[in-house]
């Protein structure tokens, strides 16, 4: 029953991880298929794994992908030029052809009787796997940790980089803004903050220029690349409905009427007078 | 137990495509677990089928290689990020000339 409630969902989600533009999404979409795969490892009597799966799958190694995924930035998008032309179609025809030729194989193949684990597990499940891990493989087990401490190592290495320049002081950064002023014109100022002037304070709404146009600058480049930014004149509209509602309201007497002034209020009343 | 196989087999063919077919690392990397995953799973199901736990050693042990591939991997992807500003698989081409 888990089993058929389960496998759709993975299946789909895994489906999702082709097809997904971003990489965050790819990310929640395999932990939606790691949970699972840890719950059909409880219906399958092995309660270690289903801990284990959700503490070092989800746990570390799905938060491992998405701080990197922060690290390098979010905008870093998929390119949809083919470097080996119709290497996708032929990728998606392989992939067909192996998947039927894998499921039509195991259809084909009879197991026999499902022995169970119960006798296996009569002690438990978690003694019983310490029983043969610390017997039988327990020179894999000591094989692992030197594993794991390479690879603590090499990401160390790795991840590590040597300062070949002199770290800038504020007095350097201060002089290269005023040069960048000096030479490119590029303003040596902080950046206009998000909202300024617009209807809205929020980070994803850009300033408003005194022309009425947004600043770009003022928004973060991570929003702008997500594609997260709003409109700030479309932001106005639930502004201008006030005031049509205001109008409507105060139509008898148009002195309480709020100073519409510009282009936005006109439009309201004209539209309120029609009807 | 059939239907464990054949949905292990479906998970790993997707991730297969998606090695394939994806252009960002982290994604291909992603793909790359997902066949991991399905392999883990194809182990518990025979564990059980046979009734005994080394099916499930297996697996274990697969997720601990997995952390250390994935510690690697993604300082792999990190250092070539920082040095090409990219983290497209197409970027890293360099070895071929």
């Amino acid at each position: 029953m888990t089993f058929w409630l389960l496998a759709p969902l993975m299946v789909a989600a895994a489906l999702g991880i082709l097809f997904v533009r971003k990489a965050v999404h790819a990310a929640l979409l395999l932990a939606v298929v790691m949970i699972s795969l840890a719950f059909l490892y409880a219906v399958m009597d092995a309660p270690f794994l289903f801990a284990v799966q959700i503490i070092v799958y989800t746990g570390a190694i799905l938060m491992l992908f998405l701080f990197v995924m922060m690290l390098i930035g979010v905008d870093a998008a998929d390119s949809v030029v083919e470097t080996i032309r119709g290497q996708r179609a032929t990728a998606v025809v392989l992939g067909l052809l192996f998947g039927s030729v894998l499921v039509i194989g195991i259809s084909q193949v009879t197991f026999g009787t499902v022995v169970g684990l119960d006798e296996a597990n009569a002690g438990g499940n978690v003694p019983a796997i310490a029983n043969i891990l610390f017997s039988r493989y327990v020179f894999a087990f000591e094989a692992t940790s030197a594993l794991l401490i390479t690879a603590a190592l090499g990401a160390m290495v790795l991840a590590h980089r040597e300062r070949l320049t002199p770290r800038a002081t504020q007095a350097d950064l201060a002089a290269r803004r005023i040069r960048d002023y000096a030479e490119h014109g590029f303003h040596p100022g902080p950046l206009p903050s998000p909202g300024v002037y617009a209807r809205h304070n929020a980070v994803d709404t850009p300033a408003l220029l005194p022309d009425g146009t947004a600043a770009e600058s003022s928004v973060s480049r991570v929003l702008a690349a997500r594609g997260t930014v709003r409109s700030a004149p479309a932001l106005a509209d639930d502004i201008d409905d006030v005031r049509r509602q205001l109008a409507g309201e105060g139509h008898s007497d148009p002195s309480t009427m709020p100073e519409t002034s510009g282009k936005a209020g006109t439009p309201a009343n004209t539209e309120e007078d029609v009807k | 137990m059939t239907e464990y196989i054949v949905l292990s087999a479906i998970l790993f063919t997707i991730g297969c495509v998606g090695v394939l077919v994806r252009r960002n690392a982290i994604v291909v990397f992603m793909c790359v677990e997902l066949m991991l995953n399905a392999c883990n799973l194809a182990f518990v199901a025979f564990a059980r089928q046979h009734g005994n736990l080394d099916g499930q050693i297996t697996a274990f042990f697969v997720m601990v290689v997995a952390a250390a591939e994935v510690v690697i991997g993604l300082a792999i992807i990190m250092t070539i990020f920082r040095t090409r500003r990219s983290a497209s698989v197409d970027d890293a081409s360099l070895l071929k000339y």
